[in-house]
């Protein structure tokens, strides 16, 4: 089987325009091509930077949403509540790691307990029933280690952690099975409609299409504006965020969100997949869209917050620090706009919610092409696709005899804090869609990613990605 | 597919100086030991130190000033030829039982039950995330371990340019590192005041920046400088394309943990006695597990002290409960051994390991125990962040073996 995947300094194939192009692979962008490769059409899936879910997708908050607390009536209440539905139910057909963990949204005072019952009532107008009252003595017995003070919670049985990275790894994976074509260090920078065709220009060469589908994230305003729009402008809002060690990990048994107030969602603890215990986001309008440091400043409110919250958790050691950008648009919703005249659709200001939406949001966008003038036919079924399994609580290598029976490599821990095997190294490295970076293996197999940061294993990692082993 | 169960009299859990000590000295008295490393290869962190002045401490293994890697080979030849099983590329993954641990290796998946195990797991140095400096996240960032294997093990590029964070004997192994991997070295860059020998311990080149925090990193793809704020207020970006956080020590306390070991709070490593007991019946620990980091030497020698106390274990001593701690005032950070036995054990060489997190001069060390003045003792020498010092342990026949905590402050 050959998939195509080109890169930087390989030519963009020439010959017949693509039926439809995808700008952006973060995880909508990979979710629309993967809903694409259902039909009979030529896509293009291009991306600026050299890996999928390489922006805001690389760096969020994990959490697949119920949509409990949306705008009711939005488009993105529909698109989350759908999109937890199909996603939850791929996450099980293709192993991508979630935990049902449930969250806790905790009242520290009389004001935040008075506003839990209109958040109840929310999440019933938003078709969730499960949401219930918890007092604080039940409160208490759920989270032993909850800083004191806490007068009662509101339940959310549903709400799930979720790998950020498998789930868009998974859907270009079998997008480019199916055979979407994925160019990565592809930039688009210019656009030239005429009546039936969009040239792109790229950073690699013209790109031709007839239809064109605008998943940029925090760049799809200025693709908008390429088409002459000024519809939307994209401010990136900052999240920054500390991983804690996984000694940690049975401090917490539940996603710990704040009641939300008008300056947002505020700062949560919840627990990773990955068996650590994060603590984030802040929020920090920006104008930069490459402000992914983190800062004194926000470390520091982070580690007040998480003290009131968790007091415990504030002793234990940090395994990693990170800043993701979301894409706010100072609008209450998601900007998904179709422009049948232009053959065009505009995917933009998916927020924090993006994750959970993104197969929903592939799902309303597809459909959208009718009428911009694609008949797509009818839909075959994708090729199955099995990912590894890097959850913590998933069947992993280094615990599995029968595996490590027919292959030693699974047996091979070359990353002794996250456990990952020379075996799961190996086939990342010959995947469909191989890293060629450190933190490309650390989103494909966790290694790299633990407490120690590469003190034991980092140099021998980088050997194995470079092939210069000695 | 199951596990395979067995059963040793004494497991040892890492073959670095300290567990290699631990299995030659056990082995020579004809106990069956074995001896399981996670690495490829035995020997720990020397493997990777391609400096001098490994083997000379007192009671080292063999005399002279060798490199750490002819020091892992020699303290792996040691256990070796006394009869100890090493195997290598054997991960411990958690406990079955008091002492019983689950390994996984290319092999398969075991369980082995020892009648003693002497968890010898090391340390290692927090990275730039555990120390929360803010920032980018670019390539070109190291802890000195990372830096070594890359250097000496994989003969990989470094960069050009490198700023080193911290002062202490790691940190100018660290320098010494990258000047062999052809990278200069901008600055030593440290929070604590310069000290007066500092000119003569130096060689020249990069200067140390003293009483300097690292504010933050900057660079998208690659590392482009590191902000420091000196203790004046003023900042300065110091222009680099690699940057070594050195020292800052935290024992490999995992398995520790886990098997539900207590912990000092100074150390972070396990509570223990001068026998390097540990609160848990039939659980020794030993080297830098116990005390972030203390020199190779240090840690063979704890190991090869085990032995005996293993040997009564083995013969049914009885095992410690409700040992008085040992407790430090600030600016100590912590004092290794932590627990005082019931038996009048004594430690190494008869004398304490303690830390400060600031410098002293000729600081007075005062043992009180229930307000009871134990001892006093005066050092000659100023204490330093990131070296040892030590404290005699020639009190300790009076203190209270069922008494408080002993507290160790400085005046």
């Amino acid at each position: 089987m050959t998939y195509t995947v080109t890169r930087a300094g390989q030519p963009l194939p020439a010959g017949l325009p693509y039926d439809v192009t995808v700008i952006g692979a973060g995880v909508v962008g990979a979710a629309i091509a993967r809903e694409l490769a259902r039909y009979r059409v030529r896509t293009a899936l291009v991306e600026a930077s050299d890996d999928i879910g390489n922006g805001t997708s690389k760096a969020n908050t994990a959490i697949l949403h119920t949509g409990f607390d949306a705008v009711p009536g939005s488009l993105e209440a529909r698109l989350v509540r759908e999109g937890q539905r199909r996603l939850t139910a791929y996450a099980v057909e293709t192993g991508i790691p979630v935990e049902r963990v449930g969250a806790l949204l905790v009242a520290w005072d009389e004001e935040q307990l008075a506003a839990l019952p209109a958040l109840l009532a929310k999440a019933e107008a938003n078709g969730y029933h499960a949401a219930r009252l918890l007092d604080a003595a039940r409160l208490a017995e759920l989270e032993p280690h909850l800083g004191p003070g806490a007068l009662g919670a509101l339940e959310i049985p549903d709400e799930s952690v979720i790998c950020p990275w498998t789930t868009p790894l998974a859907f270009a994976t079998q997008a480019l099975l199916a055979g979407v074509h994925l160019h990565l260090d592809c930039r688009v920078t210019g656009i030239e409609s005429s009546q039936d065709i969009h040239t792109l220009t790229t950073t690699r060469g013209p790109l031709r299409t007839r239809q064109l589908i605008n998943a940029a994230g925090l760049h799809a305003d200025a693709i908008d504006r390429l088409l002459g729009h000024d519809a939307f402008t994209v401010t990136p809002r900052r999240g920054q965020l500390i991983v804690y060690d996984k000694l940690a990990r049975d401090l917490v048994h539940h996603i710990l969100l704040p009641v939300p107030t008008a300056a947002g969602k505020g700062v949560l603890v919840a627990p990773t997949v990955f068996g650590n215990v994060l603590l984030g986001p802040t929020a920090e309008d920006l104008d930069d869209k490459a402000a992914t440091e983190s800062t004194e400043d926000g470390l520091a409110l982070l580690r007040e917050k998480g003290r009131r919250i968790l007091p415990r958790l504030i002793d234990e050691e940090i395994t990693a620090v990170y800043a993701g950008l979301r894409a706010a648009t100072g609008h209450e919703d998601y900007r998904i706009k179709e422009y049948p005249d232009r053959r065009y659709i505009a995917v933009g200001g998916i927020r924090s919610t993006g994750l959970t939406a993104s197969m929903a949001i592939a799902g309303h966008v597809t459909a959208l092409l009718d009428r911009t003038g694609l008949d797509l036919g009818a839909p075959a079924e994708l090729p199955p696709l099995t990912m590894p399994g890097l959850g913590e609580v998933s069947d992993r290598p280094y615990l599995n005899a029968g595996l490590i029976a027919r292959d030693p490599a699974y047996g091979t821990v070359v990353c002794h804090c996250e456990r990952v095997t020379a075996g799961e190294i190996r086939d990342a490295l010959d995947s469909v869609l191989p890293p060629r970076s450190a933190e490309g293996l650390a989103r494909r197999t966790r290694a790299g990613n633990g407490r120690c940061q590469g003190f034991h294993c980092g140099a021998g990692l980088r050997a194995l990605i470079e092939g210069t082993r000695t | 597919m199951t596990r395979r169960e067995r059963t040793v009299d004494v497991l040892v859990v890492g073959a670095g100086p300290a567990g290699l000590g631990a299995a030659a000295a056990l082995a020579a008295s004809g106990t069956r030991v074995e001896v399981l490393e996670r690495e490829q290869s035995a020997g720990g962190i020397p493997r990777h130190c391609h400096h001098g002045g490994f083997g000379s401490r007192r009671g080292g293994s063999g005399s002279g000033d060798v490199s750490g890697p002819d020091y892992a080979l020699r303290c792996t030849a040691a256990a070796e030829r006394a009869g100890a099983t090493l195997r290598t590329g054997i991960t411990v993954t958690g406990w079955a039982g008091p002492r019983t641990l689950d390994a996984t290796g290319p092999g398969g998946l075991e369980r082995i039950t020892a009648r003693a195990v002497v968890l010898a797991t090391g340390a290692r140095e927090r990275p730039r995330s555990a120390r929360l400096v803010p920032g980018t996240r670019p390539t070109g960032v190291y802890t000195t371990g990372e830096l070594q294997q890359a250097v000496h093990l994989h003969h990989q590029h470094i960069g050009t340019r490198a700023v080193v964070v911290g002062d202490e004997p790691v940190s100018h192994a660290a320098a010494d590192t990258l000047r062999i991997a052809g990278v200069e070295v901008a600055a030593l860059v440290t929070g604590h005041p310069a000290t007066a020998l500092a000119a003569l311990r130096r060689r020249p080149g990069a200067p140390v920046l003293s009483r300097t925090t690292v504010t933050g990193l900057t660079g998208r793809a690659r590392l482009t400088g590191v902000t420091v704020r000196h203790h004046d207020g003023r900042t300065t970006t110091l222009r680099c394309d690699t940057v070594v956080f050195t020292g800052d020590w935290i024992p490999d306390h995992e398995l520790a943990r886990r098997g539900a070991v207590d912990l000092d709070p100074g150390t972070r490593g396990p509570a223990h006695d001068a026998s390097y007991r540990t609160g848990e019946q039939g659980v020794f620990a030993v080297g830098n597990l116990l005390h972030g980091v203390e020199s190779a030497g240090t840690a063979a020698a704890e190991g090869r002290a085990v032995a005996a106390p293993v040997l009564r274990h083995l013969a049914g001593g009885p095992w410690p409960v409700g040992q008085v701690t040992l407790a430090v005032a600030a600016p100590l950070t912590w004092i290794a051994p932590n627990l005082i036995g019931p038996d009048g054990d004594r430690p190494l060489n008869n004398r304490f390991v303690l830390r400060t997190e600031r410098r002293l001069t000729a600081p007075m060390l005062v043992v009180r125990q229930n307000g009871r003045l134990l001892h006093r003792q005066r050092m000659l020498l100023p204490a330093r962040p990131g070296h040892p010092f030590h404290l005699s342990a020639d009190w300790l026949d009076r203190a209270d073996p069922r008494g408080d905590t002993v507290r160790i402050s400085v005046r």
